[in-house]
């Protein structure tokens, strides 16, 4: 037991806890004044819903004893067995709890970061019932899969330092099942729909990037240098991004705080597979090409007028993959001597694991997602009344309002 | 006889506005903040990725009531310090005005509309209650 490995971890769990908060400001200022707390909801309620659900089941799923490399058995359902103790799986040096609740922050925020592609016109109880379904359905196990003891994907030696494939890959393909799903706004593409206020945006991507320290170097799980480099890792990759974007939203007009702000989180989102096992100026790569990578998605998705609102799987699954297979080209061994060399130093064989880990998160998150959503479509419908959206979802379904 | 002006002016221009309007003596006005279009159509904003159009442009809407006799002067300082000459410079609509009452004084018609120093005082006509 390390006591400088368990303050950080702490405190990042704190950092990481502050991400929802921070991400429900990013998408409520981006939503139509009527929806603003509606958006706020749909990312606050996770730390309530996975904050009992994690402590349930959730975390046994996820890294339960193994059975065939697919999911985790019941025996810490409850937290039963998960005390002040090091775990030698997970925690050498830290409380095992601590090590479950800093993942818990993890399965919070990801189905939170899903809310951006069906913002301003989902059914309450059933995006309840969705939640739900997804984490244990979807994150449980994949969580299993690439950091689980036992897990097929981490058996293979996939390298996903802070969640690339588990948290933005998976979350950006779901939202893109879901926008398929529930379809688009009543007005899209007619209307313009204009950020009410995108003051809290840039707040709330601030508050990420803070939080996103916790995020990436916390997942070192120790007070050490690969922490550190993780940190610049992801400092790097958001400055870079955030410049790239500027200039390219520059070079179609002006230079929008709301694209700088967005490129910063996209930035953020590419480095966090790399951030343990790369360079800082392998994360200036990522980061100048994940803007670009994010950014002409952006551009086609609008193209083909798909309304995922909040442009999610732009944003998190796009840079996200880029950034899982740049993990497989840069990563070395330098860095981080529990991770392995990329194919750039010579290890052809870790850019196929990570290309497969792409295709196989993006495969089932999408998929499984596409399935869940359209059963509760069929069954007790994705969307409020035309009337509800028309109105606004703040006074809809919540009967509050957010200025008055 | 009392009319009521609005104009609906561009939101850069509301300052020009009401100096020319002070320079004339025109006291009383106020304003709202408002949405809408004419010919001007739309603007572009930045968005994430790339532009888009907004077409209900933030304008503003100066509301006075003033005396029929310094109609024409108030609407000549109007169209000069509201003017750019692009699409968008907005509209003045003129409407007829049954009846003002100031509630403090019990003022009625023209009375209610006039102030110490202001367009009829300077032209030496009415009589301005001292307050």
């Amino acid at each position: 037991m390390n006591s400088g490995d368990t303050a950080w971890i702490l405190v990042s769990c704190a950092l990481v806890l502050m991400m929802t908060p921070a991400l429900a400001l990013f998408y409520g200022g981006m939503v139509r004044r009527k929806n603003v707390l509606s958006t706020l909801t749909l990312s606050y309620i996770f730390m309530a819903l996975i904050g009992v659900q994690w402590v349930l089941y959730g975390y046994s799923l996820a890294f339960g004893t193994d059975i065939g490399g697919l999911i985790g058995g019941l025996n810490f359902a409850g937290f039963n067995g998960v005390g002040a103790l090091p775990n030698e799986d997970y925690s050498k040096t830290i409380p095992h709890s601590l090590f479950a609740a800093f993942q818990m922050m993890f399965a919070v925020i990801t189905p939170a970061l899903i809310t951006g592609a069906f913002v301003e016109r989902v059914q309450y109880k059933s995006f309840l019932l969705f939640s739900l379904l997804w984490a244990t359905l979807v994150y449980d196990p994949l969580c299993h899969w690439v950091w689980g003891q036992g897990g097929w994907l981490k058996q293979m030696g996939v390298l996903d330092f802070a969640g690339g494939t588990v948290v933005h890959i998976a979350a950006g393909f779901s939202a893109l099942a879901f926008a398929l799903v529930i379809g688009p706004r009543k007005g899209f593409g007619k209307a313009p729909m204009e950020p009410h206020n995108i003051t809290l945006t840039v707040l709330g991507a601030g508050l990420l990037w803070v939080g996103w320290f916790g995020f990436n170097a916390g997942s070192a799980l120790a007070a050490n240098g690969v922490a550190v480099n993780a940190l610049l890792t992801t400092n790097t990759s958001a400055a870079t991004a955030g410049l790239v974007w500027m200039l390219l939203s520059w070079l179609d007009g002006r230079p929008s705080p709301l694209g700088i702000a967005t490129g910063m989180v996209v930035g953020l989102a590419a480095v966090t597979p790399a951030s343990g096992f790369v360079t800082p100026l392998a994360a200036m790569v990522i980061g100048a090409v994940a803007a670009p990578i994010s950014y002409y998605t952006m551009r086609f998705r609008d193209r083909r007028k798909l309304d995922e609102s909040l442009d999610v799987w732009a944003c998190h699954g796009m840079a996200s993959s880029w950034g899982t297979l740049a993990t497989g080209l840069f990563a070395t061994v330098a860095v981080n001597s529990d991770g392995a060399n990329g194919l750039f130093l010579g290890n052809p064989k870790q850019f196929g694991i990570q290309a497969l880990a792409v295709v196989v998160t993006i495969i089932f998150s999408f998929t499984v997602t596409y399935v869940v959503a359209k059963l509760l479509d069929w069954s007790i419908g994705l969307r409020v009344t035309p009337i509800e959206e028309e109105v606004g979802l703040d006074i809809s379904s919540h009967g509050e309002r957010s200025y008055s | 006889m009392l009319k009521k002006i609005e104009a609906i002016i561009r939101e850069d221009k509301v300052n020009d506005v009401k100096d020319a309007l002070a320079e004339i003596g025109i006291v009383g006005l106020n304003i709202f903040e408002i949405r809408g279009h004419g010919r001007q159509g739309g603007i572009k904003l930045s968005g994430r990725a790339g532009t888009y159009m907004v077409d209900m442009l933030p304008k503003i809407q100066v509301n006075i009531i003033l005396s029929e006799r310094n109609l024409e002067e108030t609407i000549q300082a109007i169209c000069k310090s509201a003017y750019t000459g692009e699409p968008g410079d907005g509209l003045i609509f003129v409407y007829p005005v049954e009846e003002v009452i100031r509630i403090r004084t019990r003022e009625r018609g023209q009375d209610a509309v006039m102030y110490p120093g202001d367009i009829d005082a300077r032209k030496g006509r009415g009589h301005v209650k001292e307050t």
